[in-house]
């Protein structure tokens, strides 16, 4: 199964670090998705990550079997 | 304790992101001896700041993509300096005041090279690597969104 991951805030937001989801385009995963939850992913600030590879456009993305699409707010280090 | 790391060589540069206590003296004394021949190393060290409340910090990483990033920016910082030694160490997890974080060494033959490249590496660690930090007060935790100064920063380099 795919799985999304959430980083940093969005793990409170989702209650969790990691959700495995069934099959299919993005669109249709996150219409199921709790709509509070889905509205913060959907956040202009909020970067998206395909199996470690950022991408810039969410349209047209389908997630297949062992995909990990991550969902990256603002970053804070050092 | 020893601590569990994950290293990357690469090329010259020592990047590591560290899961559990970082030994800045340590890391600096081995730094500085192997490049004796180094006219210049700068040091950097970022640890957890006491007051203000402040009961713990908490560093998170995205496996994926936080190490090779910070390899990557290893990698840049080296082909803007002529550097000769270049470390970058990340602590990710839980700390407390007074624990160190983050420890960047640059080596060059001049110090000049070293303050920009240290300086430079340690801008783009602070906003632009993946991490994500967190504070503990006794209200609970909150997470820490970057400040208008670290972007501020970061421009300086375009």
């Amino acid at each position: 199964m795919p799985k999304l991951i959430f980083l940093g805030r969005l793990e409170d937001v989702a209650g969790t670090s990691e959700l495995a989801v069934a099959k299919g385009p993005l669109e249709q995963i996150l219409a199921t998705l709790d709509p509070t939850l889905a509205v913060q992913l959907l956040g202009e600030k909020v970067r998206m990550a395909l199996n470690g590879m950022l991408i810039t456009d969410m349209g047209g993305i389908a997630l297949g079997e062992g995909d990990e699409l991550a969902f990256l707010p603002p970053v804070s280090g050092g | 304790m020893r601590s569990c790391r994950l290293s990357v060589a690469a090329d010259m540069a020592d990047v590591r992101l560290a899961e559990s206590a970082l030994d800045p003296v340590a890391e600096i004394a081995a730094f500085n001896a192997k490049h004796s021949t180094s006219g210049g190393i700068v040091t950097f060290l970022g640890q957890v700041r006491e007051g203000g409340g402040i009961e713990a910090l908490e560093l998170k990483h995205y496996g994926p993509m936080t190490l090779p990033g910070m390899t990557e920016l290893a990698r840049i910082t080296q082909s803007r300096w002529p550097l000769e030694g270049l470390l970058i160490v990340h602590r990710s997890g839980v700390m407390v005041p007074g624990d160190p974080i983050v420890l960047v060494a640059a080596a060059a033959r001049h110090r000049r090279d070293a303050f920009a490249a240290a300086d430079f590496a340690m801008d783009h660690l602070k906003s632009e690597s993946w991490f994500w930090k967190r504070e503990k007060t006794a209200e609970g935790w909150s997470w820490i969104e970057p400040r208008e100064q670290d972007h501020d920063d970061l421009a300086r380099w375009r």
